[in-house]
């Protein structure tokens, strides 16, 4: 046996079952390895796919993605695969190949330093150099990924350290000990006590919910206790699904893209609950918030998001799952009915109408109409653009949907790996990609992919012929003067469809739509759908 | 404010890298860094010092707790610690200044620990703010290489 094997074994040991990736010479032992075990093995078209249909099949499953790639240029391609997972706490191990021990440092062919280009943005990174230390690795690789607060893990593996001859493989059986790693899981019975307290007392109590509760699994958790306690929620983009759309309790996703209501929401409210989200700029930045006069309780499994962006009254670190448990057991009675009513009369009157040239179709109404059809399971996935604005604006959850989108990186391209990711993990789940023509255009290679293994993607390409969220910006920040935004020429798209050999739809206006979507969506086939919307649509009407 | 982090790492190649590009990546100052080798020889000591605003520097001990080649870390400000630093300067002297650069090493407790027919090399093991004043009572005679070695501290002892 040697490292490669021994590899391969452990990561049968770990559960498995699929790896996205590329080859190489400096990873060649691992797939040769690998290819002995049962492990599915996908070849994608470039190594940041590898990434994003990792991530895609990790959402999917609540389990760590794996994907595996080459040195040198096949690592540094899938860096923006691991930052954009890291900045969205997705658990990855992502596997690169190195060139020979001896050779580290020489600048020889294909090699790169990777653990320290990725340095930043993983959650930690082994160069391995002793094929003995393989079980060790690998067990601790995922024990990290995939708990606290979950991340990608780079392990990096010299070509002769795979090649090497291991003697006795033991895997361990019991969780790593690591003097430097103990997540807390736990939140502290003092502070549960307090939150509680606070929120007996809370006349206008508000939960801002972010992408932890699903990382932590605890959707269930917090709508049991939003529930019994009539608590109302908000969701930031990444917290999308927590709770259905049309759920008394839910009021809208927040952020300078969010629902007006949900905004006012977080403005009047005298008690801010948020859970597992970071209160970044984009997120949380509504239209003059202010967090004054406001008690926050902020609640995540990392200390330092704390008091990072905002200061919060409560801190309570913990595993959100085990929190909420803890909560269910206190009981306490809520005083808080007329501002339940209030944000039903806002969420109510404040419906938003977007205009837009009925020559076109219209990028709101579509959504909502897509949505409409999507089936009960579908997984919806957004790229980063007007269409990922336009669609969690517009978006309708229902309790088993789900929503990915590269929400802290913004990484373009995302949507259409991902997606396959998510066919990968659940090969009966409805998949639908929905990016702009930008986005489509950095990650079609994958069609090919796609083919390849049969996961069928339902495709909508929103075309405009600009990368309209910039020219959006430009519009409103340099008074109409457009650089590097205007697409032009874009390629024949149902060509693009007859070469691949997959379905092609095209909607040209809000008549043909309703037919179309249901067309698109009638069977379990790779289909683009061209959707014409205006070039000149804003998402923002200022 | 500044803020002393006596943090406790392991002793493993890359691990300085990574803990002073996670400095560098969030824009946090090191005003010093001083590395070592612990009483165990798996564990290394780096003191850092650092300054910025309360909430920079209670970021700086989250961050630096999430990495994990970091087993512990404590924290103080200057007034709760003992702190040293070594300085070596070699200076020039003539037969005018070498009295007054005597004088000062003997009224600041530095040593002169190497002399040449127109260099000497003085040392001195101070805290922070001694050592810095001793650098600078030195400036009028010409330095003609400085290093230090950058704060070390450990908390004061329990009375």
């Amino acid at each position: 046996m040697n490292g490669a094997d021994a590899i391969a074994k452990c990561l049968i040991k770990e559960g498995v079952d699929t790896i996205f990736g590329y080859s190489g010479v400096a990873i060649d032992p691992f797939w040769n390895s690998v290819g002995k075990e049962k492990i599915r093995t996908v070849l994608v078209r470039t190594e940041q796919n590898a990434g994003h249909a990792a991530s895609g099949y990790a959402r999917t499953l609540g389990k760590t993605g794996v994907c595996a790639v080459t040195s040198g240029p096949g690592a540094t391609n899938l860096l923006t695969g691991i930052a954009t997972a890291y900045a969205d706490s997705i658990p990855l191990v992502c596997i690169t190949g190195q060139v020979n021990t001896d050779q580290i440092g020489s600048d020889v062919f294909q090699e790169v330093d990777v653990t320290g280009a990725a340095e930043s943005f993983v959650k930690y990174s082994y160069l391995i150099r002793d094929v003995k230390d393989i079980p060790r690795i690998i067990h601790e690789a995922f024990f990290v990924a995939s708990t606290g607060r979950k991340g990608p893990v780079l392990i990096d593996i010299p070509c002769d350290v795979q090649l090497q001859k291991i003697g006795d493989f033991e895997y361990p059986e019991e969780d790593p000990k690591m003097r430097t790693y103990k997540p807390t899981v736990k939140g502290n019975t003092v502070q549960i006590k307090k939150v509680i307290k606070v929120l007996e007392n809370a006349k206008k109590p508000l939960i801002i919910a972010g992408g932890g509760v699903f990382l932590s699994n605890a959707k269930k958790d917090l709508r049991a206790f939003v529930e019994k306690h009539q608590i109302p929620v908000v969701s930031t983009m990444m917290g999308l699904g927590v709770l259905p759309t049309d759920h008394p309790m839910y009021y809208g996703m927040v952020g300078n893209n969010g629902n007006q209501y949900a905004n006012r929401a977080m403005r009047e409210c005298d008690t801010l609950l948020m859970v597992g989200a970071r209160v970044a700029d984009r997120a949380v930045a509504a239209p003059d918030m202010t967090f004054e006069g406001k008690i926050l309780i902020h609640m995540d499994v990392d200390p330092a998001e704390i008091g990072k962006n905002v200061g919060p009254t409560i801190p309570i670190v913990g595993d959100i799952k085990h929190i909420f448990a803890d909560f269910m057991e206190e009981d306490f009675k809520d005083k808080h009915e007329t501002w339940v009513n209030m944000l039903d009369l806002y969420r109510d009157s404040m419906k938003e109408e977007h205009h837009s040239d009925p020559e076109f179709v219209n990028s709101c109404a579509f959504v909502r109409k897509l949505c409409h059809e999507m089936r009960d399971d579908a997984v919806y996935v957004a790229d980063v653009g007007q269409n990922q604005l336009f669609s969690c604006r517009n978006i309708i959850m229902r309790d088993r949907n789900k929503f990915f989108t590269s929400g802290g990186m913004g990484t373009m391209g995302y949507s259409i790996p991902a997606a396959m990711g998510v066919k990968a993990a659940e090969r009966d789940t409805q998949v639908i990609a929905v990016c702009g023509d930008g986005s489509f255009q950095m990650s079609m290679m994958e069609l090919a992919t796609i083919n390849q293994y049969d996961f069928p993607v339902k495709i909508v390409v929103m075309r405009n012929e600009y990368l309209g969220l910039v020219r959006e910006h430009q519009h409103y920040s340099y008074d109409d003067d457009y650089n590097m935004v205007f697409l032009g020429k874009d390629p024949d798209l149902s060509k693009i469809a007859q070469a691949y050999g997959i379905g092609y739809l095209r909607v040209e206006n809000m008549g043909e739509a309703d037919e179309r979507i249901k067309e698109f969506l009638s069977d379990d086939t790779t289909v683009i759908m061209e959707v014409m919307v205006d070039p000149m649509e804003n998402v923002s009407e200022r | 404010m500044k803020k002393i982090y006596s943090v406790l790492v392991e002793n493993r190649s890359g691990v300085l890298s990574k803990v002073s590009g996670l400095f560098a990546r969030r824009t946090f100052n090191i005003d010093s860094l001083a590395v070592g080798e612990t009483e165990d020889n798996k564990v290394s000591c780096m003191t850092i010092v650092s300054s910025g605003d309360d909430r920079t520097l209670e970021q700086i001990e989250k961050q630096l707790n999430k990495k994990l080649d970091v087993i512990k870390i404590k924290t103080f400000q200057e007034e709760e610690a003992i702190s040293r630093e070594l300085v070596l300067i070699k200076v020039k002297y003539n037969k005018s200044n070498r009295r007054e650069i005597m004088e000062t090493c003997q009224a600041m407790k530095a040593d002169i620990v190497d002399m040449g027919k127109y260099q000497m090399m003085i040392q001195i093991c101070d805290t922070p703010e001694r050592t810095g004043l001793f650098v600078k009572l030195l400036k009028g005679i010409s330095i003609v290489e400085l290093a230090r070695t950058g704060t070390l501290a450990l908390s004061k002892c329990e009375i």
